[in-house]
């Protein structure tokens, strides 16, 4: 998927495949490749299981996609810590019961919402660059997290998201597809059938002149942030609801392949270029990787270089920055 | 609209012909140490300098490595995986033998060419965005130290970490050793490598413009800071006594936060390794300071983040009030 504008002059290039397309190749390719060194690989139930996995990493890339295209360096590496905290005070509100659901949702995401609020605050008001704002934001939220928890995650999973998750529903596909396939549409849409949207792109693509055409900026930035930081906390409540109880580095892993399932995508770190489908495709990109690499049985260490060397060369694909030539 | 308004504001309470970058964090260290004296009893007792200087040392290396990076308009979040690779390699060659030291130090230190120049090569000359070419790498290098030393382990000639903690005509071996940094970056700062990653950090195209080699600048900046993270390997094993595959993961993102505390501009061009220097002996204090201060144990961290948070906020405090013609719109790197 490309931007709403500005993509007139990248036509020339037009012969080149886009990067949603390049990334759903090697999404295939690899599974291919599994699918030889390790038949079963492509099996259906292997690869619904892949697309569980991959739905958590999606999910938190939504939000990662959207501060990213805001540009001016905008980046939220705080997701991961949030997830694990929207997780943690969702188990602990909820401690299993069906009823006490829903606040302790709204409690998860409120609470998300409002460190993606201090996030945005501190981006624009403070100009702190985003990267060392979300930075220090990751100490800032484990520090919550300990003092939450006392160093002890309790509670657990409320039976009725259990189910929505791990569910069964049609063509024996868990509940958890349907919901990312939802969250997913609920992005495309956000993102290019919104004011919000085409104000998020024109702050990306240059903020000099979306503020001089009447776009507020900092409001752009910080309900970008915000997003950012609920999309995580969704994605925190969904693992709850997959693994039923948590632990106090649940989803602490997720904050740079989060990164990494945008840029495969063909998003561009610069801002103002890129959309949901390519991260959507990233994500299972990277899933099926490591899931590939987990089925190769080369050992820890060895799965950690390949998956760097393959993950290099995924962006060099698609990651490349212009010539200073040009 | 308001945007401009309020960079009025900031441009009034400018003190004149005083660089507040650098005012920022030496108040910062200031109060750190001063606070810190007060609540720690024995600060000044040289035990404590000694210990205090030993652990300091690791994140200073690192923090200079990445503010060389940063400058040259790039990030390197490989940093603390090099750091844990030099680190292992060396340890095995050491394997508790003096008579082995120049080797290992060697070997660290060509581990930190190898890895910058793998990461120079990867982000100059496949033009991939530092951020998550640099991550990439970071899991090859991680990678490799858990094949050299799968488990923690490995030790370092007693000799060597009882130097390390000793002190010279009363000032201790570890705060030479940060000196013997700064002194590092001051003759870097004069050669004109430096002046190149200067000059293609603050504008690549300009720089290219100037028959600046950019590609070869970017390459010999990840160089460096591959270098100095090696150094930050050998502290780690001085300070230790052995090796840990795991030790330098911690180490990237307070690097990062270090140069910011520092006031060097992540948009590349600006700034130096001083200010580094003084912001991870800044971020080290804070963590000393919390846990002196009698915070009870699970509020700690907390404390700690939120007080790193207004550092960084305070640190970007002087950047509010440049024109807004020298604001740049960049990527992260």
């Amino acid at each position: 998927m490309s931007a709403p504008s500005l993509e007139a002059p990248r036509r020339v290039l037009a012969w080149r495949p886009g990067p949603v397309a390049l990334a759903g190749a090697v999404a295939v390719a690899l599974v291919i490749a599994g699918e030889i060194v390790s038949p079963g690989f492509a099996g259906y139930g292997q690869l619904v299981n892949l697309m569980r996995v991959a739905a958590f990493l999606g999910v938190i890339a939504i939000g990662q996609t959207i501060v990213i295209i805001a540009g001016g360096g905008g980046v939220d590496l705080s997701v991961g810590k949030v997830a694990t905290f929207a997780a943690i005070i969702g188990s602990r509100v909820m401690a299993g019961e069906d009823g006490d659901l829903v606040p302790a949702v709204a409690l998860a995401l409120l609470v998300s919402a409002a460190i993606g609020l201090v996030n945005g605050l501190g981006v624009t008001l403070l100009r702190i660059p985003p990267f060392v704002m979300t930075l220090g934001m990751i100490g800032v939220v484990q520090g919550l997290i300990l003092a939450y928890t006392g160093g002890r995650a309790s509670g657990q999973a409320a039976p009725a998201l259990t189910s929505l998750v791990n569910g069964r529903v049609i063509f024996d596909l868990p509940g958890l597809l349907f919901l990312w396939l939802l969250l997913g549409l609920l992005a495309v849409w956000l993102l290019r059938r919104t004011t919000f949207g085409w104000n998020l792109f024109a702050v990306g693509a240059n903020r000099t002149a979306a503020e001089l055409t009447g776009v507020r900026v900092n409001r752009t930035l910080i309900l970008a942030y915000v997003l950012s930081a609920t999309f995580a906390g969704l994605a925190g409540i969904l693992l709850l609801g997959y693994t039923e109880s948590v632990f106090l580095d649940l989803a602490d892993q997720y904050m740079l392949p989060s990164v990494a399932a945008v840029v495969i995508g063909g998003t561009l770190l610069a801002g103002g270029v890129g959309g949901y489908a390519g991260t959507a495709v990233g994500a299972i990109v990277l899933t099926v990787l490591s899931g590939l690499l987990t089925t190769l049985d080369i050992g820890g260490a060895g799965r950690t270089v390949v998956n760097g060397v393959v993950l290099l060369v995924l962006l060099s694909l698609y990651g490349r920055q212009r010539r200073l030539r040009s | 609209m308001n945007a401009p308004a309020r960079r009025e504001i900031w441009r009034e309470i400018r003190l004149p012909g005083v660089q507040l970058s650098g005012a920022a964090t030496v108040a910062m260290l200031v109060v750190a140490v001063v606070v810190n004296s007060a609540l720690q009893p024995n600060f000044w007792n040289s035990y404590a300098l000694t210990s205090n200087f030993a652990t300091f040392v690791p994140l200073v290396a690192i923090a200079v490595g990445q503010t060389v990076v940063v400058l040259s308009g790039g990030l390197d979040l490989s940093l603390g995986a090099q750091v844990t690779l030099a680190g292992v390699v060396a340890v095995q060659i050491v394997d508790g033998r003096l008579d082995r030291i120049p080797l290992a130090v060697a070997a660290a230190l060509g581990v930190g060419l190898a890895c910058g120049a793998l990461n120079g090569l990867v982000v100059a000359l496949l033009r991939l965005q530092p951020i998550v070419a640099t991550f990439a790498t970071g899991f090859v290098f991680s990678g490799l130290a858990l094949v050299v030393l799968p488990t923690p382990g490995g030790s370092v000639p007693v000799e060597v970490t009882t130097a390390y903690r000793d002190a010279v005509l009363g000032v201790p071996v570890a705060l030479l050793a940060i000196l013997g940094l700064a002194l590092l970056w001051w003759v870097l700062r004069r050669h004109r490598v430096l002046r190149h990653i200067y000059a293609v950090g603050g504008d690549a195209d300009a720089a290219y413009a100037s028959l600046v080699p950019v590609t070869r600048t970017r390459v010999q900046a990840y160089v460096l800071g591959g270098l100095f993270a090696a150094l930050a390997a050998l502290a780690i094993l001085a300070n230790t006594g052995s090796g840990d595959p795991f030790v330098g993961n911690e180490l990237t993102l307070a690097s990062v936060a270090a140069v910011v505390i520092g006031g060097t501009a992540l948009t590349g061009g600006r700034g130096g390794a001083g200010g580094s220097i003084l912001g991870a002996v800044v971020l080290a204090l804070v963590t000393n300071i919390v846990f002196f201060a009698d915070v009870p144990t699970t509020y700690r961290q907390l404390v700690n983040g939120a007080v790193i948070i207004v550092a960084l906020a305070l640190a970007g405090i002087p950047a509010l009030q440049k024109s807004p013609a020298s604001r740049k719109r960049r990527p992260v790197a």
